[in-house]
Protein backbone atom coordinates (compact mmCIF):
# COMPACT_ATOMS: atom_id res chain seq x y z
CA UNK A 1 0.00 0.00 0.00
CA UNK A 2 2.83 2.40 0.93
CA UNK A 3 4.70 1.70 -2.47
CA UNK A 4 1.04 2.05 -3.99
CA UNK A 5 0.98 5.54 -2.67
CA UNK A 6 4.66 6.74 -3.40
CA UNK A 7 4.29 5.45 -6.42
CA UNK A 8 1.08 8.27 -6.92
CA UNK A 9 3.10 10.82 -5.50
CA UNK A 10 5.91 10.66 -7.90
CA UNK A 11 4.00 10.40 -11.24
CA UNK A 12 1.75 13.64 -9.51
CA UNK A 13 5.38 15.36 -9.79
CA UNK A 14 5.94 14.29 -13.29
CA UNK A 15 2.35 15.64 -14.81
CA UNK A 16 4.06 19.07 -13.98
CA UNK A 17 7.15 18.08 -16.43
CA UNK A 18 6.92 18.70 -20.41
CA UNK A 19 8.61 15.79 -22.09
CA UNK A 20 8.73 15.21 -26.10
CA UNK A 21 8.49 11.10 -26.17
CA UNK A 22 10.38 9.46 -28.92
CA UNK A 23 8.06 6.93 -29.32
CA UNK A 24 9.49 3.07 -29.51
CA UNK A 25 12.82 4.56 -29.13
CA UNK A 26 13.79 4.27 -25.39
CA UNK A 27 17.20 5.54 -24.52
CA UNK A 28 17.78 3.30 -21.46
CA UNK A 29 17.76 -0.22 -21.89
CA UNK A 30 18.06 -2.77 -18.86
CA UNK A 31 19.76 -5.80 -19.65
CA UNK A 32 17.90 -9.33 -19.76
CA UNK A 33 18.61 -11.09 -16.73
CA UNK A 34 18.12 -13.93 -14.29
CA UNK A 35 18.04 -11.90 -11.29
CA UNK A 36 18.94 -8.12 -10.80
CA UNK A 37 22.39 -7.67 -8.68
CA UNK A 38 22.26 -5.01 -5.54
CA UNK A 39 22.64 -2.06 -8.00
CA UNK A 40 20.16 -3.06 -10.67
CA UNK A 41 17.18 -3.88 -7.74
CA UNK A 42 18.30 -0.15 -6.22
CA UNK A 43 17.35 1.52 -8.99
CA UNK A 44 13.47 0.85 -8.01
CA UNK A 45 13.91 3.21 -4.98
CA UNK A 46 16.97 5.77 -6.25
CA UNK A 47 15.57 6.93 -9.60
CA UNK A 48 13.81 9.84 -8.83
CA UNK A 49 11.29 9.66 -10.98
CA UNK A 50 10.43 5.82 -10.80
CA UNK A 51 11.22 4.63 -13.78
CA UNK A 52 12.18 0.88 -12.65
CA UNK A 53 9.93 -1.67 -11.54
CA UNK A 54 10.07 -4.92 -10.37
CA UNK A 55 7.62 -7.16 -12.62
CA UNK A 56 6.09 -10.46 -11.26
CA UNK A 57 9.32 -12.72 -12.22
CA UNK A 58 11.70 -10.29 -10.18
CA UNK A 59 13.37 -8.78 -12.90
CA UNK A 60 13.70 -5.43 -13.02
CA UNK A 61 12.06 -3.29 -16.24
CA UNK A 62 12.34 0.44 -17.02
CA UNK A 63 9.91 2.50 -18.18
CA UNK A 64 11.93 5.26 -19.52
CA UNK A 65 8.80 7.92 -20.41
CA UNK A 66 9.25 10.06 -17.22
CA UNK A 67 13.36 10.34 -17.02
CA UNK A 68 14.53 13.10 -15.95
CA UNK A 69 18.18 12.43 -17.91
CA UNK A 70 19.90 12.59 -14.20
CA UNK A 71 22.03 9.46 -15.38
CA UNK A 72 22.16 8.05 -11.54
CA UNK A 73 21.12 4.85 -13.16
CA UNK A 74 24.18 5.01 -16.06
CA UNK A 75 26.52 5.79 -12.57
CA UNK A 76 25.32 2.81 -10.83
CA UNK A 77 24.26 0.55 -13.65
CA UNK A 78 26.39 0.76 -16.74
CA UNK A 79 29.86 -0.10 -15.43
CA UNK A 80 28.29 -3.60 -15.09
CA UNK A 81 26.45 -3.41 -18.19
CA UNK A 82 23.02 -4.18 -17.12
CA UNK A 83 21.53 -1.25 -17.89
CA UNK A 84 22.49 1.00 -21.59
CA UNK A 85 22.16 4.65 -21.03
CA UNK A 86 22.33 7.21 -24.20
CA UNK A 87 21.14 10.61 -24.38
CA UNK A 88 17.33 10.80 -26.47
CA UNK A 89 17.59 11.92 -29.99
CA UNK A 90 18.39 16.01 -30.29
CA UNK A 91 15.26 17.73 -28.90
CA UNK A 92 13.62 14.73 -27.06
CA UNK A 93 12.89 13.96 -23.25
CA UNK A 94 12.45 16.21 -20.78
CA UNK A 95 12.34 19.87 -21.51
CA UNK A 96 12.47 22.00 -18.09
CA UNK A 97 10.72 24.81 -18.01
CA UNK A 98 12.77 25.97 -15.15
CA UNK A 99 15.45 23.53 -14.22
CA UNK B 1 23.94 20.49 -41.88
CA UNK B 2 27.03 22.71 -42.37
CA UNK B 3 29.67 20.92 -44.30
CA UNK B 4 33.05 23.11 -43.00
CA UNK B 5 35.14 23.41 -40.56
CA UNK B 6 35.57 24.91 -36.93
CA UNK B 7 38.14 26.13 -35.16
CA UNK B 8 36.34 24.94 -32.02
CA UNK B 9 33.22 22.85 -31.42
CA UNK B 10 31.50 22.98 -27.74
CA UNK B 11 29.03 20.38 -26.82
CA UNK B 12 26.83 21.58 -24.37
CA UNK B 13 25.01 24.99 -23.78
CA UNK B 14 25.64 24.89 -19.77
CA UNK B 15 26.99 27.52 -17.92
CA UNK B 16 30.68 26.28 -19.09
CA UNK B 17 30.04 25.52 -22.99
CA UNK B 18 28.53 29.21 -22.69
CA UNK B 19 31.35 30.53 -20.82
CA UNK B 20 33.53 28.76 -23.47
CA UNK B 21 31.76 29.66 -26.62
CA UNK B 22 31.27 32.85 -25.69
CA UNK B 23 34.89 33.64 -24.88
CA UNK B 24 36.31 31.96 -28.39
CA UNK B 25 33.48 34.25 -30.10
CA UNK B 26 34.24 37.14 -29.35
CA UNK B 27 37.96 36.56 -29.85
CA UNK B 28 36.54 36.35 -33.68
CA UNK B 29 37.03 32.34 -33.84
CA UNK B 30 34.99 30.23 -35.74
CA UNK B 31 32.97 27.94 -32.97
CA UNK B 32 30.15 25.93 -33.33
CA UNK B 33 28.03 24.74 -30.18
CA UNK B 34 26.26 22.10 -30.32
CA UNK B 35 22.99 21.38 -27.78
CA UNK B 36 21.08 18.47 -27.55
CA UNK B 37 17.97 20.17 -25.81
CA UNK B 38 15.30 21.81 -27.69
CA UNK B 39 16.50 25.15 -26.05
CA UNK B 40 19.36 25.88 -24.47
CA UNK B 41 18.27 25.20 -20.54
CA UNK B 42 15.80 22.45 -21.32
CA UNK B 43 18.36 19.85 -20.18
CA UNK B 44 20.39 21.88 -17.13
CA UNK B 45 19.12 21.99 -13.67
CA UNK B 46 20.17 24.23 -10.62
CA UNK B 47 19.73 25.41 -7.30
CA UNK B 48 19.82 28.33 -8.43
CA UNK B 49 22.57 31.02 -6.58
CA UNK B 50 25.08 32.96 -9.81
CA UNK B 51 28.02 34.44 -8.61
CA UNK B 52 28.28 37.72 -10.08
CA UNK B 53 31.97 38.22 -10.20
CA UNK B 54 32.66 35.33 -12.23
CA UNK B 55 29.89 36.01 -15.09
CA UNK B 56 31.32 40.12 -14.70
CA UNK B 57 34.88 38.65 -15.92
CA UNK B 58 32.55 37.21 -19.33
CA UNK B 59 30.13 39.62 -20.23
CA UNK B 60 30.82 42.98 -17.55
CA UNK B 61 27.37 44.44 -18.02
CA UNK B 62 25.39 41.58 -17.96
CA UNK B 63 23.13 43.28 -15.17
CA UNK B 64 21.61 44.99 -18.15
CA UNK B 65 19.50 42.52 -19.57
CA UNK B 66 19.96 38.92 -17.96
CA UNK B 67 17.16 37.45 -16.07
CA UNK B 68 18.04 37.51 -12.79
CA UNK B 69 15.66 36.71 -9.44
CA UNK B 70 16.35 38.28 -6.39
CA UNK B 71 19.75 39.44 -5.46
CA UNK B 72 21.12 37.53 -1.87
CA UNK B 73 21.27 39.70 1.30
CA UNK B 74 20.51 36.97 3.54
CA UNK B 75 21.91 33.53 4.17
CA UNK B 76 20.85 31.20 7.20
CA UNK B 77 22.58 27.44 7.21
CA UNK B 78 20.21 25.35 9.18
CA UNK B 79 21.08 22.61 11.59
CA UNK B 80 18.26 20.62 11.89
CA UNK B 81 16.66 17.13 13.57
CA UNK B 82 13.30 16.19 13.10
CA UNK B 83 11.50 19.14 14.87
CA UNK B 84 13.50 21.93 14.73
CA UNK B 85 16.50 24.01 13.51
CA UNK B 86 19.32 25.41 14.81
CA UNK B 87 20.72 28.06 12.81
CA UNK B 88 23.23 30.80 11.61
CA UNK B 89 22.46 33.58 9.88
CA UNK B 90 23.93 36.42 8.22
CA UNK B 91 22.12 39.34 6.92
CA UNK B 92 23.42 42.51 5.78
CA UNK B 93 22.04 45.20 4.33
CA UNK B 94 25.88 45.77 2.09
CA UNK B 95 24.53 43.25 0.47
CA UNK B 96 22.02 45.84 -0.70
CA UNK B 97 25.02 47.39 -3.64
CA UNK B 98 24.85 48.78 -6.90
CA UNK B 99 26.19 45.74 -7.83
CA UNK B 100 25.02 42.54 -5.96
CA UNK B 101 27.47 40.12 -5.15
CA UNK B 102 24.77 36.91 -5.43
CA UNK B 103 21.42 36.47 -7.43
CA UNK B 104 19.11 33.59 -7.56
CA UNK B 105 18.40 32.60 -10.89
CA UNK B 106 16.05 29.92 -12.92
CA UNK B 107 18.06 28.19 -15.22
CA UNK B 108 16.16 27.49 -18.39
CA UNK B 109 15.17 31.42 -18.49
CA UNK B 110 19.62 32.43 -17.76
CA UNK B 111 20.76 29.65 -20.18
CA UNK B 112 18.46 31.41 -23.18
CA UNK B 113 19.78 34.84 -21.91
CA UNK B 114 23.38 33.79 -22.48
CA UNK B 115 22.76 31.06 -25.27
CA UNK B 116 21.67 34.53 -27.04
CA UNK B 117 24.77 36.63 -26.04
CA UNK B 118 26.69 33.56 -27.59
CA UNK B 119 25.22 34.28 -30.79
CA UNK B 120 25.73 37.76 -30.83
CA UNK B 121 29.08 36.99 -30.06
CA UNK B 122 29.56 35.06 -33.75
CA UNK B 123 29.10 31.65 -32.72
CA UNK B 124 27.08 29.09 -34.32
CA UNK B 125 24.27 27.33 -32.01
CA UNK B 126 22.44 24.08 -33.01
CA UNK B 127 19.98 22.35 -30.69
CA UNK B 128 17.97 19.82 -30.88
CA UNK B 129 21.11 17.96 -32.17
CA UNK B 130 22.76 15.07 -29.98
CA UNK B 131 25.86 14.31 -30.29
CA UNK B 132 26.94 10.65 -30.73
CA UNK B 133 30.52 10.18 -31.10
CA UNK B 134 34.28 12.18 -30.66
CA UNK B 135 35.98 11.39 -34.10
CA UNK B 136 39.20 10.56 -33.99
CA UNK B 137 41.98 10.97 -36.08
CA UNK B 138 42.79 7.48 -37.37
CA UNK B 139 46.53 7.68 -37.62
CA UNK B 140 47.13 9.29 -34.13
CA UNK B 141 44.42 9.56 -32.13
CA UNK B 142 43.66 13.42 -31.61
CA UNK B 143 39.91 14.21 -31.29
CA UNK B 144 38.97 16.29 -34.56
CA UNK B 145 35.09 16.53 -34.49
CA UNK B 146 32.12 14.88 -34.04
CA UNK B 147 28.93 13.08 -34.92
CA UNK B 148 25.76 13.72 -34.23
CA UNK B 149 22.57 12.45 -34.85
CA UNK B 150 21.70 14.59 -37.56
CA UNK B 151 22.37 13.63 -41.44
CA UNK B 152 25.13 15.15 -42.98
CA UNK B 153 28.54 13.06 -41.72
CA UNK B 154 31.43 14.76 -38.98
CA UNK B 155 31.57 18.11 -38.23
CA UNK B 156 35.14 19.33 -38.00
CA UNK B 157 37.42 21.43 -35.38
CA UNK B 158 40.58 22.36 -34.14
CA UNK B 159 39.56 21.96 -30.82
CA UNK B 160 36.41 19.83 -29.19
CA UNK B 161 35.63 21.40 -25.70
CA UNK B 162 33.24 19.03 -23.93
CA UNK B 163 31.15 20.77 -21.82
CA UNK B 164 28.68 17.76 -21.70
CA UNK B 165 27.55 17.83 -17.62
CA UNK B 166 28.46 15.77 -14.62
CA UNK B 167 27.64 12.41 -16.74
CA UNK B 168 29.17 13.37 -19.69
CA UNK B 169 28.35 10.29 -21.89
CA UNK B 170 30.88 11.43 -24.71
CA UNK B 171 34.15 11.67 -23.19
CA UNK B 172 34.04 8.64 -20.64
CA UNK B 173 32.93 6.32 -23.67
CA UNK B 174 35.72 7.70 -25.35
CA UNK B 175 38.27 7.08 -22.54
CA UNK B 176 39.24 10.34 -22.23
CA UNK B 177 38.19 10.18 -18.64
CA UNK B 178 36.48 7.58 -16.12
CA UNK B 179 33.01 7.66 -15.49
CA UNK B 180 32.30 9.35 -11.83
CA UNK B 181 31.42 6.99 -8.68
CA UNK B 182 28.31 6.86 -6.91
CA UNK B 183 30.01 7.72 -4.25
CA UNK B 184 31.14 11.15 -5.45
CA UNK B 185 28.08 12.04 -6.86
CA UNK B 186 25.07 13.66 -5.04
CA UNK B 187 21.76 13.22 -6.45
CA UNK B 188 19.62 16.05 -5.54
CA UNK B 189 15.67 16.62 -6.96
CA UNK B 190 13.95 20.07 -6.69
CA UNK B 191 10.83 21.41 -6.94
CA UNK B 192 9.61 24.62 -8.06
CA UNK B 193 7.17 26.06 -5.51
CA UNK B 194 5.16 29.53 -7.21
CA UNK B 195 3.92 31.85 -4.77
CA UNK B 196 2.90 35.57 -4.74
CA UNK B 197 5.76 38.27 -4.56
CA UNK B 198 4.61 39.88 -1.43
CA UNK B 199 4.29 36.46 0.51
CA UNK B 200 7.65 35.48 -0.23
CA UNK B 201 8.53 39.60 0.97
CA UNK B 202 6.61 39.02 4.03
CA UNK B 203 7.38 35.50 4.60
CA UNK B 204 11.48 35.32 4.62
CA UNK B 205 11.26 39.27 5.29
CA UNK B 206 12.54 40.77 2.15
CA UNK B 207 11.63 43.49 -0.43
CA UNK B 208 11.80 44.49 -3.81
CA UNK B 209 14.73 42.85 -5.45
CA UNK B 210 15.97 41.37 -2.29
CA UNK B 211 16.66 37.52 -1.66
CA UNK B 212 17.34 35.01 1.19
CA UNK B 213 18.51 31.37 1.04
CA UNK B 214 18.48 28.48 3.45
CA UNK B 215 20.60 25.55 3.28
CA UNK B 216 20.13 22.76 5.64
CA UNK B 217 21.76 19.81 6.93
CA UNK B 218 20.64 17.04 9.54
CA UNK B 219 18.13 14.30 10.24
CA UNK B 220 16.40 15.42 6.68
CA UNK B 221 19.22 13.22 5.28
CA UNK B 222 18.53 10.19 7.71
CA UNK B 223 21.82 9.86 8.21
CA UNK B 224 23.16 10.26 4.40
CA UNK B 225 25.89 12.63 3.71
CA UNK B 226 23.44 15.52 2.18
CA UNK B 227 21.69 19.05 2.16
CA UNK B 228 18.28 20.42 1.47
CA UNK B 229 17.92 23.99 0.42
CA UNK B 230 15.31 26.29 -0.21
CA UNK B 231 16.16 29.64 -2.19
CA UNK B 232 13.87 32.71 -3.00
CA UNK B 233 13.09 33.72 -6.53
CA UNK B 234 10.87 36.72 -7.64
CA UNK B 235 7.85 34.59 -7.50
CA UNK B 236 8.95 31.00 -6.90
CA UNK B 237 11.19 28.97 -4.26
CA UNK B 238 12.85 26.33 -5.34
CA UNK B 239 13.46 24.17 -2.65
CA UNK B 240 15.24 20.63 -2.69
CA UNK B 241 17.37 17.80 -1.47
CA UNK B 242 20.25 15.82 -2.10
CA UNK B 243 22.39 12.85 -0.98
CA UNK B 244 25.19 10.96 -2.36
CA UNK B 245 24.07 8.37 -4.93
CA UNK B 246 25.76 5.45 -3.04
CA UNK B 247 24.25 6.30 0.01
CA UNK B 248 21.17 6.38 -1.67
CA UNK B 249 21.40 3.20 -2.93
CA UNK B 250 23.02 1.75 0.60
CA UNK B 251 20.45 3.31 2.38
CA UNK B 252 17.54 1.77 0.33
CA UNK B 253 15.88 5.83 0.72
CA UNK B 254 14.23 7.72 -2.47
CA UNK B 255 14.96 10.95 -3.10
CA UNK B 256 11.39 11.61 -3.62
CA UNK B 257 10.28 10.52 -0.08
CA UNK B 258 13.18 12.53 1.22
CA UNK B 259 12.22 15.72 -0.39
CA UNK B 260 8.35 14.97 0.60
CA UNK B 261 9.21 14.65 4.68
CA UNK B 262 12.01 18.36 4.56
CA UNK B 263 8.74 20.11 2.72
CA UNK B 264 6.78 18.60 6.00
CA UNK B 265 9.61 19.85 8.17
CA UNK B 266 7.52 21.94 10.27
CA UNK B 267 10.15 24.61 9.59
CA UNK B 268 10.14 24.76 6.10
CA UNK B 269 5.97 24.16 5.74
CA UNK B 270 4.93 27.27 7.05
CA UNK B 271 7.74 28.67 4.35
CA UNK B 272 6.05 26.94 1.54
CA UNK B 273 2.30 26.84 2.15
CA UNK B 274 0.05 27.61 -0.48
CA UNK B 275 2.33 27.46 -3.01
CA UNK B 276 1.63 25.95 -6.53
CA UNK B 277 4.17 23.35 -7.45
CA UNK B 278 5.34 23.77 -11.26
CA UNK B 279 8.23 21.27 -11.92
CA UNK B 280 9.85 18.97 -10.17
CA UNK B 281 13.71 17.94 -11.42
CA UNK B 282 16.40 15.75 -11.14
CA UNK B 283 20.04 16.19 -11.45
CA UNK B 284 23.65 14.81 -10.61
CA UNK B 285 26.24 16.98 -8.88
CA UNK B 286 29.54 16.45 -8.65
CA UNK B 287 31.28 15.85 -5.40
CA UNK B 288 34.18 14.34 -5.34
CA UNK B 289 36.23 17.68 -5.33
CA UNK B 290 39.97 17.76 -6.30
CA UNK B 291 40.25 14.05 -5.93
CA UNK B 292 37.85 13.43 -8.64
CA UNK B 293 39.09 16.19 -11.25
CA UNK B 294 40.39 14.17 -14.41
CA UNK B 295 42.80 14.67 -17.45
CA UNK B 296 41.75 18.32 -18.44
CA UNK B 297 43.16 18.22 -21.74
CA UNK B 298 44.36 16.18 -24.59
CA UNK B 299 45.36 15.98 -27.97
CA UNK B 300 42.63 18.23 -29.70
CA UNK B 301 39.87 18.64 -26.33
CA UNK B 302 39.73 20.01 -22.96
CA UNK B 303 37.06 19.26 -20.98
CA UNK B 304 35.35 22.12 -18.52
CA UNK B 305 32.60 22.44 -15.91
CA UNK B 306 30.23 19.68 -14.42
CA UNK B 307 31.80 17.15 -16.50
CA UNK B 308 35.16 17.88 -15.13
CA UNK B 309 33.79 17.72 -11.91
CA UNK B 310 34.65 21.15 -10.94
CA UNK B 311 32.11 21.91 -7.78
CA UNK B 312 32.74 22.99 -4.19
CA UNK B 313 30.24 21.07 -2.40
CA UNK B 314 31.71 22.73 0.82
CA UNK B 315 30.65 26.30 0.02
CA UNK B 316 27.94 24.84 -2.93
CA UNK B 317 29.48 26.48 -5.82
CA UNK B 318 29.62 24.82 -8.82
CA UNK B 319 28.37 27.12 -11.84
CA UNK B 320 30.87 29.62 -11.48
CA UNK B 321 33.84 27.03 -10.99
CA UNK B 322 32.05 26.04 -14.66
CA UNK B 323 31.74 29.58 -15.89
CA UNK B 324 35.19 30.15 -14.84
CA UNK B 325 36.65 26.67 -16.39
CA UNK B 326 35.12 27.44 -19.52
CA UNK B 327 36.38 30.96 -20.10
CA UNK B 328 40.09 30.41 -19.09
CA UNK B 329 39.98 26.82 -21.26
CA UNK B 330 38.39 29.34 -23.85
CA UNK B 331 41.44 31.90 -23.26
CA UNK B 332 44.03 29.14 -23.66
CA UNK B 333 42.42 28.00 -26.97
CA UNK B 334 42.72 31.19 -28.17
CA UNK B 335 46.05 31.65 -27.01
CA UNK B 336 47.15 28.31 -28.94
CA UNK B 337 45.31 29.90 -32.11
CA UNK B 338 47.08 33.10 -31.84
CA UNK B 339 50.33 31.22 -31.84
CA UNK B 340 49.24 29.58 -35.34
CA UNK B 341 50.26 25.84 -33.01
CA UNK B 342 48.37 22.89 -33.31
CA UNK B 343 45.48 21.91 -30.88
CA UNK B 344 47.95 19.18 -29.18
CA UNK B 345 47.78 18.03 -25.33
CA UNK B 346 51.17 19.26 -25.30
CA UNK B 347 49.76 23.54 -26.01
CA UNK B 348 46.35 22.86 -24.19
CA UNK B 349 48.57 21.94 -20.92
CA UNK B 350 47.88 25.79 -21.02
CA UNK B 351 44.59 25.64 -19.80
CA UNK B 352 45.11 23.20 -17.00
CA UNK B 353 48.32 25.66 -16.09
CA UNK B 354 46.03 28.67 -16.07
CA UNK B 355 43.27 26.49 -14.31
CA UNK B 356 45.06 25.06 -11.59
CA UNK B 357 46.36 29.18 -10.69
CA UNK B 358 42.48 30.37 -10.78
CA UNK B 359 39.92 29.94 -7.41
CA UNK B 360 38.61 26.97 -9.16
CA UNK B 361 41.94 24.51 -8.30
CA UNK B 362 42.91 26.54 -5.55
CA UNK B 363 39.73 26.04 -3.47
CA UNK B 364 38.86 22.66 -4.28
CA UNK B 365 42.65 21.73 -3.49
CA UNK B 366 41.48 23.12 0.01
CA UNK B 367 39.54 21.27 0.94
CA UNK B 368 40.57 18.00 -1.05
CA UNK B 369 39.83 15.47 2.70
CA UNK B 370 36.42 16.88 2.97
CA UNK B 371 34.30 14.51 0.78
CA UNK B 372 36.11 11.56 2.44
CA UNK B 373 35.52 12.71 6.18
CA UNK B 374 31.62 13.69 5.38
CA UNK B 375 30.83 10.13 3.62
CA UNK B 376 32.40 7.86 6.02
CA UNK B 377 31.60 9.44 9.27
CA UNK B 378 28.15 11.04 7.48
CA UNK B 379 25.85 9.29 10.15
CA UNK B 380 27.56 11.29 12.47
CA UNK B 381 27.83 14.32 11.10
CA UNK B 382 24.26 13.99 9.33
CA UNK B 383 22.34 12.79 12.50
CA UNK B 384 24.08 12.38 15.67
CA UNK B 385 25.72 15.75 16.31
CA UNK B 386 22.37 17.96 15.04
CA UNK B 387 20.50 15.99 17.20
CA UNK B 388 22.94 17.22 20.07
CA UNK B 389 22.70 20.35 18.83
CA UNK B 390 19.07 20.72 18.66
CA UNK B 391 19.10 19.10 22.12
CA UNK B 392 21.86 21.55 23.87
CA UNK B 393 19.50 24.39 22.01
CA UNK B 394 16.68 23.74 23.65
CA UNK B 395 18.40 22.55 27.02
CA UNK B 396 19.73 26.33 26.87
CA UNK B 397 16.58 28.18 25.82
CA UNK B 398 14.13 26.27 27.84
CA UNK B 399 13.17 27.56 31.49
CA UNK B 400 12.03 25.20 33.55
CA UNK B 401 13.86 25.77 37.34
CA UNK B 402 16.76 23.75 36.45
CA UNK B 403 19.74 25.27 37.99
CA UNK B 404 21.85 26.27 34.78
CA UNK B 405 25.28 24.04 35.69
CA UNK B 406 23.16 21.11 35.97
CA UNK B 407 22.14 22.15 32.24
CA UNK B 408 25.54 22.74 31.32
CA UNK B 409 26.68 19.45 32.66
CA UNK B 410 23.76 17.76 31.32
CA UNK B 411 24.70 18.89 27.71
CA UNK B 412 28.35 18.14 28.04
CA UNK B 413 27.31 14.35 29.00
CA UNK B 414 24.81 13.96 26.69
CA UNK B 415 27.40 14.79 23.91
CA UNK B 416 30.23 12.35 25.80
CA UNK B 417 27.47 9.45 26.18
CA UNK B 418 26.95 9.85 22.01
CA UNK B 419 30.04 10.44 20.88
CA UNK B 420 32.62 9.79 23.85
CA UNK B 421 35.78 12.36 24.69
CA UNK B 422 37.82 10.55 22.33
CA UNK B 423 35.48 10.46 19.42
CA UNK B 424 34.40 14.25 20.06
CA UNK B 425 38.17 15.37 19.67
CA UNK B 426 38.82 13.17 16.75
CA UNK B 427 35.85 14.36 14.87
CA UNK B 428 37.08 18.05 15.88
CA UNK B 429 40.59 17.28 14.69
CA UNK B 430 39.72 15.62 11.43
CA UNK B 431 37.29 18.64 10.76
CA UNK B 432 39.26 21.14 11.54
CA UNK B 433 42.75 19.39 9.07
CA UNK B 434 39.77 18.83 6.46
CA UNK B 435 39.15 22.39 6.60
CA UNK B 436 42.46 23.88 6.52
Amino acid sequence: MTIAVTKFRVEDKLYQNRYLVDPGRPHIKVRPHERPSTNLLALTHVCPAKCYEVNDKSQVEITADGCMECGTCRILCEPSGEIEWNYPRGGFGVLFKFG
Amino acid sequence: MIAEEFDAIVIGAGMSGNAAAYTMASHGLKVLQLERGEYPGSKNVQGAIMYANMLEKIIPDFRDDAPLERHLVEQRLWVMDDRSHTGIHYRSDDFNETKPNRYTIIRAQFDKWFSRKVREAGATVLCETTVTELVRDAANGKVIGVRTDRAGGVLYADVVVLAEGVSGLLGTRAGLREMPKPETVALAVKEMHFLPEEVIEQRFGVKGDEGCVIEAVGTISRSMAGLGFLYTNKESVSLGIGCLVSDFAAAKESPYALLDAFKNHPSIRPLIAGSEVKEYAAHLIPEGGHKAIPQLFGDGWVVVGDAAQLNNAVHREGSNLAMTSGRIAAEAIVQVKRRNDPMTGRNLTLYKAMLDKSFVVKDLRKYKDMPALLHTNSSNFFTTYPRLISQAAQNFMRVDGTPKIEKEKATTAAFIKERSRWGLVSDAVRLAFAWR
